[in-house]
């Protein structure tokens, strides 16, 4: 088995008397990617947010690579090598296609004031390495894309949208990869798409451990290495999705039966 | 115009020099020499009638300049061939103060739109980048003034220019007190601490006998190389109202806030400024410090305000708590809404309306409030973007290779 990177012990978010969380064990290896499921409301995106810092948990920690990083601010788990895209599209509308994936590369970014208001020369050469980046990564998603790279995202398709989210959780080749749900509103063919995409960047970079949350069954069955099933803010099953989708408990989750 | 759509692009690509390059150049030539008429006229003139004669005209141009989308064809400029642009704009104005020469209350009014100008390039770092509402603009452009009388009179060997930045500092320091409370607030109530920022301020002026309480201070003249800024125009130079030295040094003054400012956009500091304002939660989800951006912009923003706010006093001789009032801080906030939100060039043509307007029409004066309060409900209900809305960052000039 390979080394664990994320672990949680015991995880619980609560707001006020509702555990959105309840006692979450959870364990994520280098290279897996793994299937978040649950039905609405179970506490995925929670999950999410309690690991990105976003909220900060009531009870219970978190590790990263055994050390404990609970309550670490957003920044902080930036820093850290993990990175997130958003259930309800977060990207800077106003500001281009471009902007919004420098953005999500902070980390190669050089912030001194010398650079940034003097020596243009610089700063142009980095811009220029930045565009280069930007641009590579958005074509492989989509060429189309990529010639949108000047473009407001305010201009583009919620598909599109999705897809530079997804880039910009890519662009500083985190080591783990938190996706809320990435491909709703698409067609199967566009969601095909974006999972090769996906698998092919895991081949480039097998170290990478993805958390995916997906109410498409089908394809969770086919990208998962494993998965989780969450309800009611905790973890009822665990494991291969063949294996945990005939489980009895999870399919009276699902179909509300007893 | 099809050669300018690339703009975004051509870092990468080489440049020709097209004929819409000379033709804007020219444009830009041309529309600043009108500029320098109408501001001429304008500020010239001093019966009602003949500004009222001007006004009949000015919709007629106004009209004429729409077509020729002049207000467009500027800000492309501006983006396009900004060093063209701006040393235009320079050399025009200069001329109208050579022009105006003469006129003491028309280059009193000048030096105000351009100390004006900076202050709100200011509040356009603060607020149209970082997304920091600050409703007392002209609470830290008065600690300038302040603290221009101060130390002038304390440290008068000192050179008068370190002087000038040391206002501006004193400005951004103590605009420092106010950081935990707005960074821990938003909104509404982010505005409502810089209102009372700026009231506790005049009152804590007021009361405080070292400071000159209400009947304020004397502020001892500029003196830069043995030159006091106090004396008429030196005769060698053609001669003038002593103000032109402080419309000059306003203008420098403007210019640098200007190319700052810019600047700031076209590099990660806007770009990180502009996340933040835009989405705090995404933007610390992707590692961005928010509280060092929006101090940034909070302290360089009052850093300005402080600058200008040192040229006013030593320009005046005089000042007291009542020349801040809560009202200018609403002027300067509503010439950036006017202007365009976070759009630099215009708190340009934005700032001359509203310092002009007013004070050539006694009517407008006494309904100032009033009427200021309308043109921003009016602004926020139909163009919320402003008169120049701000357009996609562009980190380097199409021209430049
Ligand atoms: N900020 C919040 N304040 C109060 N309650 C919240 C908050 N965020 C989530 N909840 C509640 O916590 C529970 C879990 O929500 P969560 O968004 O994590 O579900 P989910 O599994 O992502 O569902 P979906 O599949 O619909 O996205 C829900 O009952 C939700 O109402
Ligand atoms: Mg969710």
């Amino acid at each position: 088995m390979r080394p664990v990177v994320l672990k949680t012990v015991e995880l619980t978010v609560s707001f006020g008397g509702l555990k959105a969380l309840n006692c979450l064990d959870f364990e994520l290896c280098e290279g897996q990617f793994l299937g978040l499921i649950g039905p609405n409301g179970s506490g995925k995106t929670t999950f999410f947010n309690a690991l990105t810092g976003i909220y900060s948990p009531a009870s219970g920690n978190v590790f990263l690579y055994g050390e404990k990083i609970t309550g670490a601010s957003p920044n902080k788990v930036y820093d850290y090598g993990i990175t997130r895209t958003f259930q309800r599209s977060r990207l800077a509308t106003p500001l281009s296609v471009l902007d919004n994936l420098i953005i999500g590369n902070q980390r190669n970014l050089n912030f001194g004031l010398w650079q940034n208001i003097f020596d243009r020369k610089r700063f142009k050469a980095e811009l220029k390495k930045q565009t280069e980046i930007a641009e590579a990564l958005l074509s492989r998603f989509s060429r189309d894309l990529a010639a949108l790279l000047f473009k407001p995202v305010s201009s583009l398709s919620m598909i599109d949208r999705r897809r530079v989210e997804v880039c910009r959780a890519l662009i500083s080749e985190p080591k783990i990869l938190l996706l809320d749900e990435p491909s709703a509103g698409m067609t199967p063919d566009e969601t095909r798409a974006l999972m090769d995409e996906l698998q092919d960047w895991r081949k480039q970079h097998p170290l990478l451990a993805t958390i995916l949350i997906e109410h498409e069954m089908e394809l969770i069955n086919k990208v998962s290495d494993t998965c989780v099933v969450l309800n009611y803010g905790e973890k009822i099953a665990e494991g291969r999705y063949s294996d945990v989708a005939t489980k009895t408990s999870v399919r009276a989750a699902y179909l509300g039966e007893d | 115009m099809a050669a300018n759509r690339l703009v975004g692009r051509s870092f990468c690509g080489t440049r020709l020099i097209t004929m819409s390059d000379l033709k804007t150049k020219l444009e830009i030539l041309l529309g600043v020499a009108l500029c320098v008429v109408v501001l001429y006229g304008f500020l010239y003139l001093e019966h009602e009638w003949e500004i009222g004669l001007l006004l009949v005209i000015l919709p007629l141009a106004i009209l004429f300049l729409k077509r020729a989308n002049i207000l467009s064809d500027y800000q492309q400029a501006a983006r396009t061939i900004p060093r063209f642009t701006l040393i235009s704009f320079i050399v025009g104005v200069l001329v109208l103060i050579v022009l105006l020469r003469d006129e003491h209350f028309a280059l009193l009014m000048l030096t105000t739109v351009l100390l004006y100008v900076t202050v709100s390039l200011g509040l356009t770092i603060q607020f149209g980048f970082a997304g920091l509402v600050n409703f007392a603009a002209i609470a830290f452009f008065g600690i300038g003034a302040y603290s221009m009388a101060v130390l002038n009179y304390h440290f008068h060997a000192l050179p008068d220019l370190l002087i000038i930045l040391f206002s501006g500092l004193t400005s951004a320091l103590l605009g420092a007190l106010l950081i935990l409370p707005i960074l821990r607030t938003k909104g509404h109530y982010a505005a409502l601490i810089t209102i009372a920022f700026g009231i506790l301020l005049r009152t804590f002026l007021e009361v405080n006998d070292v400071f000159g309480g209400p009947q304020g201070l004397k502020v001892g003249a500029i003196e830069i190389l043995g030159w006091n800024f106090s004396d008429s125009f030196p005769s060698v130079l053609g001669g003038g109202s002593f103000y032109m030295a402080y419309a000059i040094m306003a203008l420098l003054l403007a210019a640098i806030a200007y190319l700052l400012t810019r600047l700031i956009e076209a590099s990660w500091f806007g770009l990180n400024m502009d996340s933040v304002r835009l989405d705090e939660v995404a933007s610390a989800s992707f590692g961005i410090n928010i509280p060092r951006w929006k101090i940034t912009a909070f302290m360089l923003g009052n850093f300005f305000a402080g600058l200008a706010g040192a040229i006013y006093a030593a320009m005046s001789g005089f000042i007291a708590p009542a020349s801040f009032n809560f009202s200018d801080s609403l002027l300067l906030v509503s010439i950036v809404l006017l202007g365009g939100i976070g759009n630099a060039v215009a708190v340009i043509p934005a700032a001359l309306l509203i310092v002009v307007l007013p004070e050539k029409f006694q009517v407008i004066q006494e309904y100032r409030l009033l009427l200021f309060g309308i043109v921003v409900i009016l602004i926020l209900r139909f163009r919320p973007s402003g008169l120049m809305p701000r357009g996609l960052r562009q980190y380097f000039p199409r021209s430049s290779t």
